[in-house]
């Protein structure tokens, strides 16, 4: 087995006397799908706050391939190469796919902007993620689809060349054919070598792209578990018990936490 | 809605058309299918250039009957000097509009601009024409606001500040030239300004600039020392709105557009066909090329005829209130869709959060956008005070910011961000400056018709913007 890409150990965070996230300990490894699996309120969208650094750790460690690192704002993370794809997208509307991959981080020539380079790149990228479904990279976002967008929102994470790719419920909003793509997608990021972080309430999605599962429970990791070792019915309990069968966290713990 | 939108198929982008795998970038843009993109793009919702240009020609229409003199090469060579100032600021107000925010003291900015530039002239240095307690604070609040706008991480709207601080201080705004470059330079501060308590602070542009348009009208009388100055005399400023370029620079001025328009696209269709990116077709570039340019000659070619009714003297040529409005279209164009700031002051209409979220100074953008406005405005007062051959005491006032956003809006720049061209504000100016002319050339028309037919004019434009809005939503 390779060593984490990603790996956090002994993470705390409270906002004020609220403790949400309790010794949290989670690895990412590369080539597989990590799915971070939980109820609402369990601490997820915090977690990932924590580590694109929005919010800062009050305690615990962040480790980059092997390194400890500190993140205390967002572009550092993105330095590192971990990029977050949001649930609301963040894409322009009023502007082409090409212009939303590289917002913000336009390749320039004497200052100006060097279009054709970045159509170019663009559709690279689109091409090695086997994306087949969008016609031309000088479309308006606003003419896409919702399995499209939620393509170009991904794409412009791995544009960089990044190593670890958060997606934030990604098939919430999809179809059936779409959510079908979209997975593909997260299937062949991980087949490329990425370590790519799930954060799903779909069980089905779940049981089907992601190699582990990491359920968190009240702020707490429950388990982190194999998806072809475990089954639908225990991640669930996981998630509303906080424990299942001989897996999961003390039953002390777990009584104590409801 | 009446468009179902399918969740369950990703429906191909149109319908017809070979769709994914990138098709139609590989495919070149001819001109049957660049007019078919056109029609397209008309009924999805995108308007573009349309109803100014029929607005024009409905216009023209209508104003042919009331007078023959309306088509006449005369009346028509006057409507650039009696616009450019709407023209101008609704350049600036484009870059507020497309972030989505609105600047409603554009007008009396100006005004009060316009207004320290003349009492400045007239008294041989602004020292000597103001009491020293507002020149004082005039210059406290410019050196402030290059010391804010440096803070705000804004360097060319500070140097300009600056420029027109060294101005002042050292008396040679008794010059026409540089006094006029001093009161871009005031427009400019109040711009950081207004950027600052919009961006940073946090008030709503409305409320902002309301407040600065009320303000303003009374800081033009302390300015005018509540006496009006005449500008008839100072050559240069007199000429801006009334002077045209001599015949031979008018054909310059026309060539260096046309042909560095038809260079630029060549080019950059050929190496993009080359580099095998989407791209217009030869064809198509130099067809588009040409149509322009036949129309730039033709029109220069009639402007550099006497176009003088009376014997005694010769009026031929473009005039600057043309030119300049024109060259700084193109130079604003440049800057929007050429630069990173102009694809991430889009970004931002479009999309705060995204735009912030891609690392993007949101802050920097908005301070930029409203300091160019402006610094716009303060250059539309100048025209103004150039027409109207004076700073009189309601300089700015009145209906000229509406009349600006009207420009804007007319010429297809949306009030909801995100949407716009520097090209609308001068086609809606044009739209917006010929129903007085018009209406003029037959006195017993009164003003009264002029305002309603502006309000219709304004009211149409907008409820294409607005259903064109709904349609672009809708058929996503």
């Amino acid at each position: 087995m390779p060593d984490p890409i990603l790996e956090i150990r002994g993470v705390n965070k409270s906002f004020g006397p609220v403790h949400v996230l309790h010794d949290i300990d989670l690895a990412v490894y590369p080539g597989e799908v990590t799915a971070l699996v939980g109820d609402n309120g369990a601490g997820k969208s915090t977690l990932v706050k924590c580590i694109a650094g929005i919010n800062s750790l009050d305690s615990g460690t962040v480790s980059f391939e092997g390194t400890p690192v500190t993140l205390s704002d967002p572009r550092d993370a993105a330095a590192l190469g971990i990029e977050f794809v949001y649930q609301d997208l963040a894409l322009a509307d009023n502007l082409d796919i090409t212009q939303n991959m590289f917002l913000g981080r336009e390749i320039r020539r004497f200052g100006f902007l060097a279009d054709g380079e970045m159509e170019r790149k663009a559709r690279e990228t689109l091409a090695s993620l086997s994306v087949r479904t969008v016609s031309s990279v000088r479309q308006s976002v606003a003419s896409l689809s919702g399995g499209q967008r939620q393509t170009v929102a991904i794409a412009k994470a791995v544009l960089w060349n990044s190593k670890v790719v958060f997606l934030d419920e990604p098939t919430a909003a999809l179809g059936v054919a779409q959510t079908r793509q979209v997975l593909d997608l997260v299937r062949r990021l991980a087949d490329q070598g990425l370590g790519v972080v799930l954060i799903s309430h779909n069980m089905n999605d779940v049981m089907e792209v992601a190699d582990r599962v990491a359920a968190l429970f009240l702020g707490r990791i429950a388990a982190e578990v194999l998806t072809k070792d475990s089954s639908t019915t225990q991640i669930v309990e996981l998630i509303t018990a906080g424990r299942s069968g001989s897996i999961g966290l003390a039953p002390a713990m777990a009584d104590e936490s409801i | 809605m009446t468009t179902t939108r399918d969740q369950d198929t990703d429906r191909p982008a149109d319908p017809g058309r070979p769709a994914g795998n990138f098709s139609l970038d590989v495919e070149r843009r001819t001109v049957p299918a660049a007019l078919r993109a056109y029609v397209d793009r008309l009924r999805s919702g995108e308007p573009g250039a349309l109803p100014s240009v029929l607005g024009l020609v409905v216009l023209a229409a209508i104003f042919s009957q009331v007078s023959d003199k309306f088509i006449s090469t005369y009346n028509i060579g006057n409507l650039p000097g009696q616009g450019a100032y709407i023209a101008i600021i609704a350049l600036g107000l484009v870059f507020v509009l497309l972030l989505g925010e609105i600047d409603l003291s554009a007008g009396t900015t100006g005004g009060v601009c316009a207004g320290f530039a003349a009492q400045a002239v007239f008294s041989r240095g602004l020292q000597d024409g103001v009491s020293g307690l507002l020149y004082g604070s005039v210059l406290v609040f410019m050196v402030a606001m290059v010391v804010l706008g440096l803070f705000l991480k804004s360097i060319s709207g500070p140097v300009v500040v600056a420029v027109g601080v060294v101005i002042a201080l050292t008396g040679q705004d008794s010059h026409v030239l540089l006094a006029l470059v001093f009161a871009v330079a005031l427009g400019c501060a109040v711009g950081i300004f207004v950027g600052w308590l919009v961006a940073a602070v946090g008030i709503p542009s409305f409320i902002v600039t309301l407040a600065l348009f009320l303000a303003f009208q009374g800081v033009l009388l302390f300015a005018l020392k509540s006496q009006p100055i005449g500008i008839n005399n100072y050559n240069l400023w007199y000429g801006l709105a009334h002077d045209n370029m001599t015949p031979f620079w008018s054909w310059v001025f026309t060539l260096v557009v046309v042909v560095g328009y038809l260079a630029f696209t060549v080019v950059k269709s050929l190496t993009a066909q080359r580099a095998g990116l989407a791209a217009d077709t030869l064809q198509l570039v130099v067809v588009r090329g040409l149509s322009l340019a036949a129309i730039a000659i033709v029109l220069t070619y009639l402007a550099n005829q006497n176009r003088n009714t009376n014997t005694f003297k010769t009026i031929q040529g473009l005039p600057y209130a043309a030119t300049i409005p024109i060259a700084l279209m193109i130079v604003t164009t440049l800057a929007l869709t050429k630069t990173p700031w102009g694809r991430h002051l889009y970004a931002t209409g479009g999309n705060e959060e995204a735009a912030r979220r891609a690392g993007i100074d949101v802050r920097h953008i908005k301070v930029t956008a409203f300091t160019l406005n402006s610094g716009f405005a303060a250059l539309g007062g100048i025209f103004l005070a150039s027409n109207t051959g004076g700073a009189q005491l309601d300089l700015g006032a009145g209906n000229i910011l509406l009349f600006a956003v009207a420009a804007a809006v007319i010429g297809g720049t949306s009030l909801f961000g995100g949407r716009g061209k520097p090209r609308d504000a001068l086609l809606g100016a044009l739209v917006i400056v010929m129903i007085p002319n018009g209406i003029g050339l037959r006195p017993n028309l009164g003003v009264q018709h002029q305002e309603v037919i502006t309000g219709a004019v304004l009211l149409v434009a907008a409820s294409v913007d607005a259903l064109s809005r709904r349609k672009s939503l809708s058929g996503r």
